[in-house]
């Protein structure tokens, strides 16, 4: 992001090129035709200007041939865009297995990151080069929209639900994070930056040392990443009471929420859901929308009890599949 | 007055303020909104050459950062709800319409006046809203912003546009009605002018479409005064059914603006080439088609929101489908030339302006409707350039081109015609220098809605703000040859283009009931090689 003037954004994540390739596809397609039309008109208007006042040219009603020619040959072309766009977008969309996750809160007017093992940012995010990352954000207030241009993604954060990006970054360096949706006063100032570091350095800044230090520090597992952020949602757990109905043995007054996520959960009205990251939060906050088939709507809601941080920590817990089975 | 024989028409057929103000013809309607939406115009024009100079410097120098949120907003609001929406319909076609089918008025003229001053009293609000404290939402309104997070005047806005709504929605019902009902003995549907074509489906679509805005602006209120929990999460809300909810209005409502204009372009094109347009059914029904269609494509304002993957496909799909009648009219204006016997006359020149702003407008529509490009080119200039080309663009081009076509029509006078050529030029050329920077800087990533900016995006911002002054001259210079014709200009014939239609075979000014004896038709529309050449 240093230099002063460009015509062509960075390109420093894997989708990147991808994009690029379709826009540029795109540019030449709407070039041509812009140019045939423009040329078209000049030409036509030169050659065909009126010599006499009392000049009349002979009509020329249409052709029907001329019309399905440019009206099959446009679609076919928007066809190609359409499926080409759809490509990379899905691509966009699902995000690698082995993605890092970091989750995201957009509040007016900064960004809050946080790195599974724990590790807290404001308007900053620092990753490995060539890892790739998940985000799962959220907004605590209106919806705010995370934009890397260089990356070339963008998604809202949408207080009430959480939304997901991945991204994985090709080039050490530093880019632009920007807020894209108008958010209010400060919306031009909610602006971060990404730091791509080489994998090393990276860990050397997790574990706080100076990032010059490279060496002896051993790489994070993953695991123990997931483990930290569920450490402090199992602290949550405990401390809200969460543990004294929602525990694996019979007769509780909740239901189990071991090895719950991700699984289909029979509901009371017959119907069934799957315990993803939003049936979670929604349980939470309302907790009466929608009851496990067996049991009683007792579940007091925690809106205003946790923030989006700690709704966050707990479904990492949730994610464990351990919770509610270590009881102190 | 030199000899020349003043005869009665609509302009000295009565004298006085209430004459005008209780008026129920048509042509003095369309009047009163002629100078309605220029003064509105007028006004959303310095709120853009604020926002335009606050972009001239990456820093925040001129405007602090929620006087600069109030200024976009409200040049937001006020061009696409009292100027862009309303120019065409309600000047142009409220004037032309009856005359074009040779009908005496509209088929409710009371309601017509009606529809006036609605405009009027949401023009006033809107602009009550904005002296006593503004608004800072974007004309988008997105909730929960506007409707919890936001502490300015939205609710005045709000009912601002409500009020101006049930205008759009009489005059479209009124077009409706007329073009049904009033027809001369002989002007079937397939022998109407495109004009009137186009304005009946741009009618479709305001009666159709404007309730639901005018139900979202009532939730909205609702839910700022009473927290009815209808959009924010925090009182049980969905934030985007709002999305939802306003964009199935607002995307259909670019063609409120494209379509009349469409409209205007075909009767320039044809009158300053003689030629019948080329293709005019599918020009016709293209009009249809796109109003239809217009209707199925308001999610593609929300690929990134996370909405599921399959439903963004739909709506991609659609949004190409739509692409393609706009395309067809393109290609049949052009066709049209071929041939001809082609005259530069100013409105001409607007005309063909027109065609390259709208083709540039319309095939950068491709890279928003194309999903993987779309999320990185949303809510960035790339889009403020798209729909600046299409809206402003098109909608201004064809407005001016018409405004000046029909001026000799409306005023009974002529204009300098050297003048007005050269603000036909100064125009297209601000214009694109104006807009066309501001793609590059949304591809580069330049998000919309910043007051202030990174460094690198200056040098692009600073030529688009020297467009932006280009333009606004451009815009001056008919306001003030136009005025001056109306005392000094030559006095105009009955058809000094030596044009078809209906409209042109009555004096100008016409007559108070438009026409002496009842007209009835016996050709299709655009007939030029059946005219005699009767210039004047």
């Amino acid at each position: 992001m240093a230099s002063n003037f460009a015509l062509f954004p960075e390109r420093a994540s894997t989708v990147a090129g991808e994009v690029d390739a379709l826009y540029l596809f795109l540019v030449a397609v709407s070039g041509f035709f812009a140019v045939l039309i423009a040329a078209l008109v000049v030409v036509f208007a030169i050659k065909y200007r009126r010599r006499a006042e009392d000049e009349r040219p002979q009509a020329i009603h249409g052709s029907l041939a001329l019309e399905l020619a440019w009206t099959i040959i446009p679609f076919g072309l928007a066809m190609v865009m359409f499926f080409w766009g759809a490509k990379v977008y899905i691509t966009l969309a699902v995000p690698p297995p082995n993605a890092m996750e970091v989750f995201v809160v957009g509040k007016q007017w900064m960004w809050k990151l946080q790195h599974l093992e724990g590790k807290r940012e404001i308007n900053e995010l620092h990753v490995p080069v060539g890892q790739p990352i998940k985000l799962t954000m959220t907004s605590e207030d209106v919806i705010h929209s995370f934009y890397v241009p260089a990356f070339r993604i963008k998604q809202d954060a949408i207080p009430g639900r959480y939304t997901t990006a991945w991204f994985e970054p090709t080039k050490v360096g530093t880019y632009h994070l920007f807020c894209a949706e108008y958010c209010g006063t400060e919306h031009a100032k909610m602006i971060g930056r990404i730091v791509v570091m080489e994998p090393a350095e990276y860990q050397a800044w997790l574990a706080g040392t100076a990032t010059t230090a490279v060496a002896a520090v051993p790489a994070a597992k993953p695991e123990d990443q997931q483990a930290a952020m569920a450490a402090a949602g199992a602290e949550l757990f405990q401390k809200l009471g969460c543990v004294s109905c929602h525990r694996a043995q019979a007769g509780a007054l909740g239901p189990s929420l071991a090895g719950l996520f991700g699984h289909n959960v029979a509901l009371q009205d017959g119907s069934t859901v799957v315990a993803d990251e939003d049936y979670i939060r929604e349980s939470i906050l309302n907790p009466q929308a929608k009851i496990v088939a067996g049991y009683q709507p007792i579940m007091p809601t925690f809106k205003g009890l946790v923030n989006e941080e700690q709704l966050m920590q707990l479904i990492a817990y949730i994610k464990t599949g351990k919770a509610g089975t270590e009881t102190q | 007055m030199n000899g020349v024989e003043t005869r009665t028409n609509y302009l000295n057929a009565e004298y006085g303020l209430l004459s005008w103000l209780l008026t129920r013809d048509h042509k003095r309607i369309a009047i009163l909104y002629l100078v309605s939406v220029t003064i509105m115009f007028a006004i959303g024009g310095l709120f853009a050459a604020a926002v335009r100079l606050e972009l001239l410097t990456p820093q925040g120098d001129l405007l602090a950062a929620d006087t600069y949120n109030k200024m976009f907003s409200m040049h937001g609001i006020i061009m696409v709800f009292f100027f862009l929406l309303p120019a065409i319909p309600a000047t142009l076609g409220n004037f032309l319409i009856p005359m074009m089918i040779g009908a005496r008025d509209l088929a409710f003229p009371r309601i017509n006046l009606l529809s006036w001053y609605l405009y009027v009293i949401g023009a006033l609000f809107t602009l009550y809203a904005m002296v006593t404290g503004g608004v800072d939402t974007g004309w988008t309104f997105y909730t929960p912003f506007s409707t919890t997070a936001s502490n300015t005047n939205v609710v005045p806005t709000a009912i601002g546009i409500f009020i101006n709504g049930f205008s759009g929605i009489l005059t479209g019902l009124n077009f409706i009605v007329t073009i049904h009902r009033m027809r001369a003995p002989g002007l079937t549907w397939f022998r109407l002018p495109l004009f009137v074509w186009a304005h009946y489906a741009t009618s479709l679509i305001q009666v159709l479409g404007t309730p639901v805005l005018a139900i979202t602006l009532v939730m909205v209120a609702l839910e700022r005064a009473f927290h009815f929990g209808i959009f924010d999460p925090a009182y049980g809300g969905d934030p985007l059914l709002f999305q939802h909810l306003f964009w199935f209005y607002s995307h259909p409502a670019v063609y409120i603006m494209i379509l009349p204009a469409m409209g205007v372009i075909s009767e320039l094109v044809t009158c300053f080439s003689r030629k019948s347009i080329f293709g005019y059914s599918f020009v016709a029904l293209s009009s249809v088609a796109i109003a239809v269609l217009g209707f199925l494509v308001w999610a593609h304002h929300m690929f990134v929101t996370g909405m599921s993957v399959y439903a963004a496909m739909i709506f991609s799909f659609i949004s190409f489908g739509v692409a393609i009648p706009s395309a067809v009219k393109v290609f049949n204006w052009t066709a049209t030339l071929y041939k001809g016997s082609i005259s530069y006359s100013a409105p001409m020149l607007y005309a063909l302006g027109f065609i390259g702003l709208f083709t540039i407008g319309g095939l950068t529509g491709l890279f928003l409707a194309t999903l993987g490009v779309d999320v990185h080119v949303t809510d960035t200039y790339f889009v403020v350039a798209h729909f600046h080309y299409v809206m402003v663009g098109g909608t201004i081009m064809a407005y001016l081109g018409g405004l000046h076509f029909w001026w000799p029509k409306i005023t009974g006078r002529l204009y300098p015609e050297i003048w007005a050529r050269i603000s036909a030029a100064i125009v297209f050329l601000g214009f694109n220098l104006t807009f066309f920077p501001q793609f590059i800087l949304g591809y580069l990533g330049m998000p919309r809605r910043y007051h202030v900016y990174p460094d690198e995006f200056q040098v692009l911002n600073v030529l688009s703000t020297a467009g932006a002054s280009i333009l606004g001259v451009g815009y001056l210079l008919p306001f003030i040859y136009l005025g001056w014709s109306m005392r000094y200009g030559a006095l105009a014939p009955a058809n000094p283009w030596g044009a078809t239609g209906l409209e042109w075979e009555t004096p100008s000014p016409p007559p108070t009931e438009n026409f002496e004896t009842p007209p009835v038709v016996t050709r299709p529309a655009y007939a030029y090689d059946l005219e005699e050449v009767t210039v004047g």
